[in-house]
Protein backbone atom coordinates (compact mmCIF):
# COMPACT_ATOMS: atom_id res chain seq x y z
CA UNK A 1 0.00 0.00 0.00
CA UNK A 2 1.80 3.31 -1.27
CA UNK A 3 0.74 6.55 1.22
CA UNK A 4 -1.36 8.98 -0.08
CA UNK A 5 0.42 11.97 -1.20
CA UNK A 6 -0.78 15.26 -0.21
CA UNK A 7 -1.25 18.10 -2.57
CA UNK A 8 -0.20 22.12 -1.86
CA UNK A 9 -3.92 22.51 -2.90
CA UNK A 10 -5.14 19.54 0.20
CA UNK A 11 -2.97 21.29 2.87
CA UNK A 12 -4.30 24.83 1.78
CA UNK A 13 -8.03 23.69 2.45
CA UNK A 14 -6.91 22.62 5.99
CA UNK A 15 -5.47 26.33 6.27
CA UNK A 16 -8.49 27.32 5.96
CA UNK A 17 -9.25 26.59 9.41
CA UNK A 18 -6.13 28.70 10.57
CA UNK A 19 -8.37 31.57 9.19
CA UNK A 20 -11.11 30.72 10.99
CA UNK A 21 -9.19 31.21 14.00
CA UNK A 22 -7.81 34.17 13.40
CA UNK A 23 -11.67 35.71 12.12
CA UNK A 24 -13.34 34.21 15.37
CA UNK A 25 -10.17 36.15 17.56
CA UNK A 26 -10.86 39.05 15.94
CA UNK A 27 -15.06 39.05 16.16
CA UNK A 28 -14.33 37.44 19.77
CA UNK A 29 -12.13 40.68 20.51
CA UNK A 30 -9.81 37.76 21.93
CA UNK A 31 -6.93 39.41 20.27
CA UNK A 32 -5.30 36.43 19.10
CA UNK A 33 -5.21 36.64 15.88
CA UNK A 34 -1.70 38.25 15.09
CA UNK A 35 -0.33 35.51 17.33
CA UNK A 36 -2.15 32.93 15.53
CA UNK A 37 -1.08 34.22 12.26
CA UNK A 38 2.53 34.61 12.99
CA UNK A 39 2.72 31.18 14.63
CA UNK A 40 1.02 29.47 11.69
CA UNK A 41 3.50 31.03 9.50
CA UNK A 42 6.75 30.16 11.37
CA UNK A 43 5.55 27.09 11.58
CA UNK A 44 5.13 26.29 7.73
CA UNK A 45 8.45 28.06 7.14
CA UNK A 46 10.07 26.12 9.66
CA UNK A 47 8.97 22.55 8.38
CA UNK A 48 9.60 23.10 5.18
CA UNK A 49 13.00 24.50 5.75
CA UNK A 50 13.76 21.33 7.92
CA UNK A 51 12.29 19.14 5.23
CA UNK A 52 14.89 20.63 2.67
CA UNK A 53 17.65 20.38 5.30
CA UNK A 54 16.62 16.54 5.89
CA UNK A 55 16.79 16.01 2.23
CA UNK A 56 19.92 17.53 2.04
CA UNK A 57 21.28 16.01 4.78
CA UNK A 58 19.88 12.49 3.55
CA UNK A 59 21.73 12.85 -0.15
CA UNK A 60 25.08 13.70 2.14
CA UNK A 61 24.93 10.45 3.65
CA UNK A 62 27.84 11.33 5.80
CA UNK A 63 28.24 10.65 8.94
CA UNK A 64 29.89 13.89 10.34
CA UNK A 65 27.30 15.94 9.30
CA UNK A 66 24.26 13.51 10.55
CA UNK A 67 26.11 14.58 13.65
CA UNK A 68 26.20 18.29 13.23
CA UNK A 69 22.66 18.38 12.52
CA UNK A 70 22.17 15.81 15.81
CA UNK A 71 24.03 18.40 17.47
CA UNK A 72 22.59 21.52 16.78
CA UNK A 73 19.12 19.71 17.58
CA UNK A 74 20.62 19.50 21.19
CA UNK A 75 22.05 22.56 21.23
CA UNK A 76 18.68 23.67 20.61
CA UNK A 77 16.64 21.54 23.28
CA UNK A 78 19.60 22.45 25.47
CA UNK A 79 18.79 26.38 25.16
CA UNK A 80 15.07 25.39 26.06
CA UNK A 81 16.09 23.28 28.99
CA UNK A 82 17.78 26.03 30.51
CA UNK A 83 15.55 28.95 29.46
CA UNK A 84 12.05 27.07 31.15
CA UNK A 85 12.97 26.71 34.56
CA UNK A 86 11.42 30.08 36.62
CA UNK A 87 15.08 30.08 38.91
CA UNK A 88 18.49 29.59 37.60
CA UNK A 89 21.86 29.77 38.08
CA UNK A 90 24.01 32.57 37.29
CA UNK A 91 26.30 32.54 34.26
CA UNK A 92 26.00 29.70 31.90
CA UNK A 93 25.36 26.78 34.08
CA UNK A 94 21.54 26.09 33.34
CA UNK A 95 22.72 25.85 29.24
CA UNK A 96 25.58 23.33 30.60
CA UNK A 97 23.62 21.25 32.77
CA UNK A 98 20.55 21.19 30.27
CA UNK A 99 23.16 20.25 27.34
CA UNK A 100 25.59 17.39 29.40
CA UNK A 101 21.64 16.40 30.86
CA UNK A 102 20.06 16.13 26.98
CA UNK A 103 22.70 15.26 25.23
CA UNK A 104 23.98 12.35 27.67
CA UNK A 105 19.63 10.73 27.40
CA UNK A 106 19.52 11.07 24.44
CA UNK A 107 22.98 9.58 22.88
CA UNK A 108 22.69 6.98 24.94
CA UNK A 109 18.97 6.05 23.80
CA UNK A 110 19.17 6.51 20.23
CA UNK A 111 22.45 4.49 19.71
CA UNK A 112 20.86 1.71 22.08
CA UNK A 113 17.77 1.77 19.44
CA UNK A 114 19.48 1.85 16.37
CA UNK A 115 22.41 -0.69 17.24
CA UNK A 116 20.09 -3.42 18.96
CA UNK A 117 16.80 -2.68 17.67
CA UNK A 118 15.90 -0.86 14.48
CA UNK A 119 19.53 -1.92 13.03
CA UNK A 120 19.69 0.20 9.45
CA UNK A 121 22.90 -0.61 7.58
CA UNK A 122 24.87 1.61 8.81
CA UNK A 123 23.27 1.79 12.21
CA UNK A 124 23.89 6.13 11.68
CA UNK A 125 22.29 6.10 8.64
CA UNK A 126 20.57 9.43 8.68
CA UNK A 127 17.23 8.28 7.75
CA UNK A 128 16.81 6.50 10.63
CA UNK A 129 19.12 8.14 13.09
CA UNK A 130 17.77 11.96 12.59
CA UNK A 131 14.27 11.57 13.46
CA UNK A 132 14.73 8.85 16.01
CA UNK A 133 16.98 11.64 17.86
CA UNK A 134 14.18 14.42 17.25
CA UNK A 135 11.36 12.29 18.85
CA UNK A 136 13.63 11.06 21.68
CA UNK A 137 14.92 14.74 22.37
CA UNK A 138 10.88 16.15 22.62
CA UNK A 139 10.82 13.56 25.53
CA UNK A 140 14.15 14.26 27.40
CA UNK A 141 14.15 17.77 26.83
CA UNK A 142 10.72 17.88 28.53
CA UNK A 143 11.91 15.86 31.59
CA UNK A 144 14.86 17.33 31.78
CA UNK A 145 13.37 20.99 32.26
CA UNK A 146 10.86 20.12 34.97
CA UNK A 147 13.14 18.21 37.03
CA UNK A 148 15.03 21.13 36.83
CA UNK A 149 12.56 23.43 37.58
CA UNK A 150 11.29 21.35 40.65
CA UNK A 151 14.84 20.95 42.04
CA UNK A 152 15.59 24.53 41.72
CA UNK A 153 12.11 25.83 42.98
CA UNK A 154 12.14 23.11 45.76
CA UNK A 155 15.77 24.02 47.16
CA UNK A 156 14.79 27.89 47.66
CA UNK A 157 11.64 26.96 49.57
CA UNK A 158 13.25 24.38 51.38
CA UNK A 159 16.61 26.52 52.42
CA UNK A 160 15.90 26.45 55.98
CA UNK A 161 15.15 22.93 56.41
CA UNK A 162 18.13 22.12 53.96
CA UNK A 163 20.02 24.28 56.30
CA UNK A 164 18.92 22.67 59.63
CA UNK A 165 20.00 19.35 58.78
CA UNK A 166 23.24 20.96 57.50
CA UNK A 167 24.19 22.55 61.17
CA UNK A 168 23.18 19.42 62.84
CA UNK A 169 26.15 17.01 60.75
CA UNK A 170 24.28 15.80 57.70
CA UNK A 171 25.83 15.50 54.96
CA UNK A 172 24.72 17.24 51.63
CA UNK A 173 23.96 14.60 50.31
CA UNK A 174 21.68 13.38 52.64
CA UNK A 175 19.97 16.63 53.27
CA UNK A 176 19.30 17.24 49.41
CA UNK A 177 18.16 13.64 48.84
CA UNK A 178 14.60 14.50 49.48
CA UNK A 179 14.55 17.32 46.80
CA UNK A 180 16.70 15.41 43.80
CA UNK A 181 14.00 12.78 44.25
CA UNK A 182 11.09 14.95 44.07
CA UNK A 183 12.47 16.53 40.58
CA UNK A 184 13.60 13.30 39.11
CA UNK A 185 9.46 12.05 39.70
CA UNK A 186 8.41 14.97 38.49
CA UNK A 187 10.52 14.64 35.07
CA UNK A 188 9.09 11.37 34.84
CA UNK A 189 5.41 11.66 35.22
CA UNK A 190 4.84 13.04 31.99
CA UNK A 191 5.99 9.60 30.25
CA UNK A 192 4.34 7.81 32.69
CA UNK A 193 0.79 9.32 31.78
CA UNK A 194 1.35 9.33 28.30
CA UNK A 195 1.97 5.33 28.53
CA UNK A 196 -1.02 4.72 30.61
CA UNK A 197 -3.18 6.82 28.49
CA UNK A 198 -1.55 5.20 25.19
CA UNK A 199 -3.77 3.95 23.12
CA UNK A 200 -7.16 4.42 24.94
CA UNK A 201 -6.75 7.94 25.17
CA UNK A 202 -4.73 8.81 22.78
CA UNK A 203 -3.54 7.63 19.44
CA UNK A 204 0.52 8.28 19.68
CA UNK A 205 1.55 10.63 17.03
CA UNK A 206 4.18 7.73 15.48
CA UNK A 207 1.99 5.21 15.37
CA UNK A 208 -1.29 7.71 13.34
CA UNK A 209 1.70 8.44 11.36
CA UNK A 210 2.56 5.08 10.14
CA UNK A 211 -0.74 3.78 9.47
CA UNK A 212 -1.91 6.94 7.48
CA UNK A 213 1.14 6.32 5.69
CA UNK A 214 -0.18 2.96 4.72
CA UNK A 215 1.60 0.52 7.33
CA UNK A 216 -0.35 -2.42 9.06
CA UNK A 217 -1.32 -1.37 12.27
CA UNK A 218 -0.27 -4.03 14.27
CA UNK A 219 3.08 -2.80 12.39
CA UNK A 220 3.00 0.39 13.65
CA UNK A 221 1.93 -0.46 17.36
CA UNK A 222 5.66 -2.65 17.70
CA UNK A 223 7.62 0.78 16.52
CA UNK A 224 5.09 2.55 18.97
CA UNK A 225 6.00 0.52 21.95
CA UNK A 226 9.68 0.15 21.34
CA UNK A 227 9.95 4.14 21.06
CA UNK A 228 7.62 4.06 24.57
CA UNK A 229 10.39 2.46 25.88
CA UNK A 230 13.06 4.43 24.70
CA UNK A 231 11.44 7.69 25.60
CA UNK A 232 10.88 6.79 29.27
CA UNK A 233 14.49 5.71 29.41
CA UNK A 234 15.59 8.92 27.43
CA UNK A 235 13.45 10.59 30.11
CA UNK A 236 14.60 9.02 33.46
CA UNK A 237 18.02 9.44 32.18
CA UNK A 238 17.45 13.04 31.68
CA UNK A 239 15.83 13.50 34.83
CA UNK A 240 18.41 12.23 36.71
CA UNK A 241 21.47 13.55 35.14
CA UNK A 242 19.77 17.54 35.39
CA UNK A 243 18.72 16.94 38.83
CA UNK A 244 21.80 15.12 40.11
CA UNK A 245 24.08 17.85 38.15
CA UNK A 246 21.92 20.54 39.47
CA UNK A 247 22.41 19.99 43.31
CA UNK A 248 26.06 18.98 42.89
CA UNK A 249 26.57 22.62 41.50
CA UNK A 250 25.02 24.10 44.13
CA UNK A 251 27.12 22.51 47.29
CA UNK A 252 31.11 23.35 47.59
CA UNK A 253 34.40 20.70 48.72
CA UNK A 254 32.81 21.76 52.24
CA UNK A 255 29.36 20.38 51.68
CA UNK A 256 27.52 24.10 51.92
CA UNK A 257 24.34 24.99 50.25
CA UNK A 258 25.64 27.57 47.69
CA UNK A 259 22.38 29.30 46.73
CA UNK A 260 24.09 32.79 45.97
CA UNK A 261 25.08 30.48 42.61
CA UNK A 262 21.38 30.72 41.86
CA UNK A 263 19.95 34.35 40.66
CA UNK B 1 72.45 -7.42 110.41
CA UNK B 2 73.76 -4.35 109.36
CA UNK B 3 72.33 -1.69 107.42
CA UNK B 4 74.27 0.09 105.18
CA UNK B 5 74.13 3.79 104.58
CA UNK B 6 73.64 3.36 101.04
CA UNK B 7 71.15 1.71 101.37
CA UNK B 8 68.65 3.76 103.35
CA UNK B 9 70.37 6.72 100.72
CA UNK B 10 68.73 4.88 98.10
CA UNK B 11 65.42 4.46 99.80
CA UNK B 12 64.98 7.59 100.92
CA UNK B 13 65.92 8.91 97.29
CA UNK B 14 62.74 6.39 95.94
CA UNK B 15 60.83 7.96 98.13
CA UNK B 16 62.12 11.72 97.63
CA UNK B 17 61.38 10.60 93.82
CA UNK B 18 57.67 9.51 94.02
CA UNK B 19 56.61 12.44 95.98
CA UNK B 20 58.13 14.96 93.29
CA UNK B 21 56.22 12.32 90.69
CA UNK B 22 52.71 12.69 92.29
CA UNK B 23 53.22 16.47 93.09
CA UNK B 24 53.61 17.07 89.27
CA UNK B 25 50.63 14.80 88.36
CA UNK B 26 48.46 16.77 90.73
CA UNK B 27 49.54 19.96 89.02
CA UNK B 28 48.85 18.77 85.75
CA UNK B 29 45.62 16.93 86.92
CA UNK B 30 45.09 20.46 88.08
CA UNK B 31 46.00 21.89 85.24
CA UNK B 32 44.72 20.24 82.29
CA UNK B 33 41.09 18.91 84.21
CA UNK B 34 41.17 21.76 87.09
CA UNK B 35 39.92 21.52 90.83
CA UNK B 36 37.79 18.36 91.49
CA UNK B 37 35.41 20.37 93.33
CA UNK B 38 32.45 21.28 91.30
CA UNK B 39 32.28 24.60 91.82
CA UNK B 40 35.77 25.26 92.20
CA UNK B 41 36.00 23.57 89.00
CA UNK B 42 33.31 26.01 87.21
CA UNK B 43 35.19 29.35 88.30
CA UNK B 44 38.59 27.42 86.94
CA UNK B 45 36.83 27.04 83.85
CA UNK B 46 35.21 30.45 83.39
CA UNK B 47 38.64 32.09 84.57
CA UNK B 48 41.51 30.60 83.54
CA UNK B 49 39.93 31.12 79.40
CA UNK B 50 43.28 31.42 77.95
CA UNK B 51 44.76 28.01 79.55
CA UNK B 52 41.81 26.06 78.33
CA UNK B 53 40.64 27.87 75.21
CA UNK B 54 38.06 25.06 73.65
CA UNK B 55 37.00 27.48 70.53
CA UNK B 56 39.87 29.51 68.95
CA UNK B 57 39.21 31.65 65.75
CA UNK B 58 41.89 33.56 64.12
CA UNK B 59 41.22 35.93 61.17
CA UNK B 60 38.06 34.57 60.39
CA UNK B 61 36.27 36.44 57.79
CA UNK B 62 34.31 36.85 54.11
CA UNK B 63 33.68 39.03 51.70
CA UNK B 64 30.78 40.43 53.94
CA UNK B 65 32.30 40.23 57.30
CA UNK B 66 35.20 40.14 59.94
CA UNK B 67 38.07 39.49 60.17
CA UNK B 68 37.01 38.57 63.95
CA UNK B 69 39.67 37.23 66.66
CA UNK B 70 37.67 35.00 69.15
CA UNK B 71 39.21 32.97 72.07
CA UNK B 72 36.10 30.86 74.33
CA UNK B 73 37.25 28.58 77.30
CA UNK B 74 35.25 25.26 77.56
CA UNK B 75 31.78 26.07 79.26
CA UNK B 76 32.26 29.94 79.27
CA UNK B 77 29.80 32.02 76.98
CA UNK B 78 30.14 34.60 74.90
CA UNK B 79 27.36 37.41 74.10
CA UNK B 80 27.15 39.30 70.89
CA UNK B 81 24.58 41.88 70.48
CA UNK B 82 24.49 44.58 67.84
CA UNK B 83 22.13 46.22 65.37
CA UNK B 84 20.14 43.92 62.04
CA UNK B 85 22.29 43.31 59.20
CA UNK B 86 25.38 43.92 61.17
CA UNK B 87 27.08 40.44 60.59
CA UNK B 88 26.11 38.50 64.02
CA UNK B 89 24.32 35.64 62.10
CA UNK B 90 27.00 35.80 59.64
CA UNK B 91 29.75 35.42 62.52
CA UNK B 92 27.90 32.68 63.22
CA UNK B 93 27.42 30.72 59.94
CA UNK B 94 30.90 31.26 59.11
CA UNK B 95 32.32 29.36 62.18
CA UNK B 96 29.59 26.38 61.68
CA UNK B 97 30.97 26.63 57.69
CA UNK B 98 28.06 27.27 56.10
CA UNK B 99 29.10 29.85 54.30
CA UNK B 100 32.55 30.45 52.73
CA UNK B 101 35.11 32.03 53.98
CA UNK B 102 38.49 32.26 55.14
CA UNK B 103 40.65 32.06 58.46
CA UNK B 104 41.47 29.62 60.79
CA UNK B 105 39.27 27.55 63.56
CA UNK B 106 40.42 25.15 66.60
CA UNK B 107 37.82 23.12 68.71
CA UNK B 108 40.43 21.58 71.76
CA UNK B 109 43.15 22.06 69.65
CA UNK B 110 41.55 20.31 66.30
CA UNK B 111 41.62 22.73 63.09
CA UNK B 112 38.41 22.90 61.09
CA UNK B 113 39.91 21.79 57.81
CA UNK B 114 41.54 18.50 58.97
CA UNK B 115 37.67 17.06 59.66
CA UNK B 116 34.76 16.64 56.71
CA UNK B 117 32.13 19.45 57.05
CA UNK B 118 29.72 16.90 58.93
CA UNK B 119 31.67 16.36 61.30
CA UNK B 120 32.91 20.01 62.12
CA UNK B 121 29.23 21.27 62.51
CA UNK B 122 28.55 17.97 64.98
CA UNK B 123 30.87 19.55 67.22
CA UNK B 124 30.02 23.50 66.87
CA UNK B 125 26.28 23.44 65.97
CA UNK B 126 24.41 26.10 64.52
CA UNK B 127 20.95 27.00 65.59
CA UNK B 128 19.22 29.40 63.21
CA UNK B 129 16.91 31.93 64.47
CA UNK B 130 14.02 30.98 62.01
CA UNK B 131 13.79 27.34 62.64
CA UNK B 132 14.11 25.09 59.44
CA UNK B 133 11.93 21.51 59.43
CA UNK B 134 12.30 18.91 56.96
CA UNK B 135 9.61 16.08 57.90
CA UNK B 136 5.98 16.07 58.60
CA UNK B 137 5.85 15.47 62.66
CA UNK B 138 8.24 16.68 65.19
CA UNK B 139 9.94 13.59 66.38
CA UNK B 140 10.82 12.74 63.03
CA UNK B 141 13.84 15.42 63.29
CA UNK B 142 14.88 13.33 66.43
CA UNK B 143 16.87 9.97 66.35
CA UNK B 144 14.84 7.11 66.85
CA UNK B 145 16.29 5.54 69.80
CA UNK B 146 15.95 9.19 71.36
CA UNK B 147 12.37 9.65 72.23
CA UNK B 148 12.32 9.41 75.88
CA UNK B 149 15.40 12.32 76.21
CA UNK B 150 13.43 14.25 74.02
CA UNK B 151 10.28 14.14 75.86
CA UNK B 152 11.86 15.15 79.46
CA UNK B 153 13.93 18.14 77.61
CA UNK B 154 11.04 19.50 76.29
CA UNK B 155 8.84 18.87 79.28
CA UNK B 156 12.14 21.21 81.45
CA UNK B 157 11.25 23.92 78.16
CA UNK B 158 7.57 24.06 79.15
CA UNK B 159 6.53 21.94 76.14
CA UNK B 160 3.97 19.59 76.00
CA UNK B 161 4.98 16.08 75.44
CA UNK B 162 2.29 15.58 73.02
CA UNK B 163 3.85 17.96 70.95
CA UNK B 164 6.28 15.32 69.61
CA UNK B 165 3.83 13.82 67.53
CA UNK B 166 2.52 16.94 66.52
CA UNK B 167 2.56 17.83 62.94
CA UNK B 168 5.12 20.77 62.43
CA UNK B 169 2.43 23.10 60.63
CA UNK B 170 0.60 23.15 63.78
CA UNK B 171 3.23 24.37 65.87
CA UNK B 172 3.79 27.97 66.97
CA UNK B 173 6.93 29.83 66.51
CA UNK B 174 7.78 29.25 69.91
CA UNK B 175 7.20 25.78 70.30
CA UNK B 176 9.46 25.59 66.84
CA UNK B 177 12.33 27.46 68.59
CA UNK B 178 12.70 25.55 71.54
CA UNK B 179 12.11 22.26 69.75
CA UNK B 180 15.23 23.45 66.90
CA UNK B 181 17.28 24.27 70.79
CA UNK B 182 16.51 20.62 71.84
CA UNK B 183 17.52 19.32 68.37
CA UNK B 184 20.52 20.49 68.69
CA UNK B 185 21.13 20.55 72.41
CA UNK B 186 20.49 16.41 72.03
CA UNK B 187 23.67 15.37 70.79
CA UNK B 188 25.86 17.57 72.78
CA UNK B 189 27.96 19.81 70.95
CA UNK B 190 30.92 20.82 71.87
CA UNK B 191 29.87 24.47 71.42
CA UNK B 192 26.55 25.74 70.58
CA UNK B 193 26.48 28.60 67.93
CA UNK B 194 23.12 30.35 69.06
CA UNK B 195 20.97 33.00 66.69
CA UNK B 196 18.44 34.67 68.85
CA UNK B 197 17.42 31.54 70.58
CA UNK B 198 14.91 32.77 72.83
CA UNK B 199 13.42 35.82 70.33
CA UNK B 200 9.94 34.90 70.04
CA UNK B 201 9.64 33.50 73.54
CA UNK B 202 8.18 34.60 76.60
CA UNK B 203 9.64 35.11 79.90
CA UNK B 204 8.69 32.24 81.56
CA UNK B 205 10.65 30.29 78.86
CA UNK B 206 13.19 32.55 78.61
CA UNK B 207 14.41 31.68 82.02
CA UNK B 208 13.43 27.70 81.74
CA UNK B 209 15.91 27.95 78.15
CA UNK B 210 18.33 29.72 80.17
CA UNK B 211 18.44 27.54 82.42
CA UNK B 212 19.30 24.66 80.45
CA UNK B 213 22.23 26.27 79.00
CA UNK B 214 23.71 27.50 82.10
CA UNK B 215 23.18 23.04 82.96
CA UNK B 216 24.68 22.31 79.40
CA UNK B 217 27.60 25.32 80.15
CA UNK B 218 28.42 23.77 83.44
CA UNK B 219 29.06 20.60 81.67
CA UNK B 220 31.84 22.16 79.73
CA UNK B 221 29.38 23.35 76.69
CA UNK B 222 30.78 26.97 75.15
CA UNK B 223 28.04 29.04 73.66
CA UNK B 224 28.69 31.91 71.05
CA UNK B 225 25.45 33.63 72.03
CA UNK B 226 23.57 36.22 69.49
CA UNK B 227 20.56 38.24 71.09
CA UNK B 228 19.07 41.50 70.85
CA UNK B 229 18.68 41.46 74.51
CA UNK B 230 21.36 42.86 76.82
CA UNK B 231 20.16 41.93 79.97
CA UNK B 232 20.43 38.22 78.68
CA UNK B 233 23.45 38.70 77.98
CA UNK B 234 24.63 40.17 80.67
CA UNK B 235 22.90 36.96 82.94
CA UNK B 236 24.52 34.71 80.87
CA UNK B 237 27.98 35.64 79.24
CA UNK B 238 31.45 35.86 80.26
CA UNK B 239 32.64 38.11 77.58
CA UNK B 240 30.98 39.95 75.45
CA UNK B 241 30.74 42.06 72.06
CA UNK B 242 28.81 44.19 70.16
CA UNK B 243 28.80 43.59 66.33
CA UNK B 244 29.42 46.58 64.16
CA UNK B 245 29.19 46.60 60.44
CA UNK B 246 30.92 43.41 60.33
CA UNK B 247 33.94 43.78 63.21
CA UNK B 248 32.97 42.73 66.54
CA UNK B 249 33.69 45.86 69.21
CA UNK B 250 33.59 45.61 72.91
CA UNK B 251 30.56 47.14 74.21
Amino acid sequence: MNPILLTPLDISIAASLIVLDAVLSILLKIRLHWQIAIAAARMVVQLVAIGFVLRFIFSLNNPAATLVLVLIMVLVAAREVAARPERRFKGHSNLLIGFVSVGFATSVTSVLALTTAIRPQPWFDPHYAIPLAGIILGSVLNSASLSLDSFLGSVRRERQAMEARLSLGDSYRNAIGPLVREAIRRGLLPIINQMSAAGVVTLPGIMTGQILAGLDPLEAVKYQILLMFLLSGGSGLSALAASYLAAWHLTDERERLRLERLE
Amino acid sequence: MQIGPTEIRGQRRRVHASCILSAVHSQWLRKTRGPSNRVAQHRWRRGKGSMKNALVVKELRSEFAGPFELNLAAGACVAITGPSGSGKSLFLRMIADLDPNQGKVWLNGIERDSLAAPEWRKRATYVAAESGWWADTVIEHFAANKRNEVAALATRLGLHADLLDASIARLSTGEKQRLSLLRALLPSPLVLLLDEPTGPLDEESVVRVEALLRERMATGTSIVLVTHDSKQAERLADQRYRMVAGQLELP
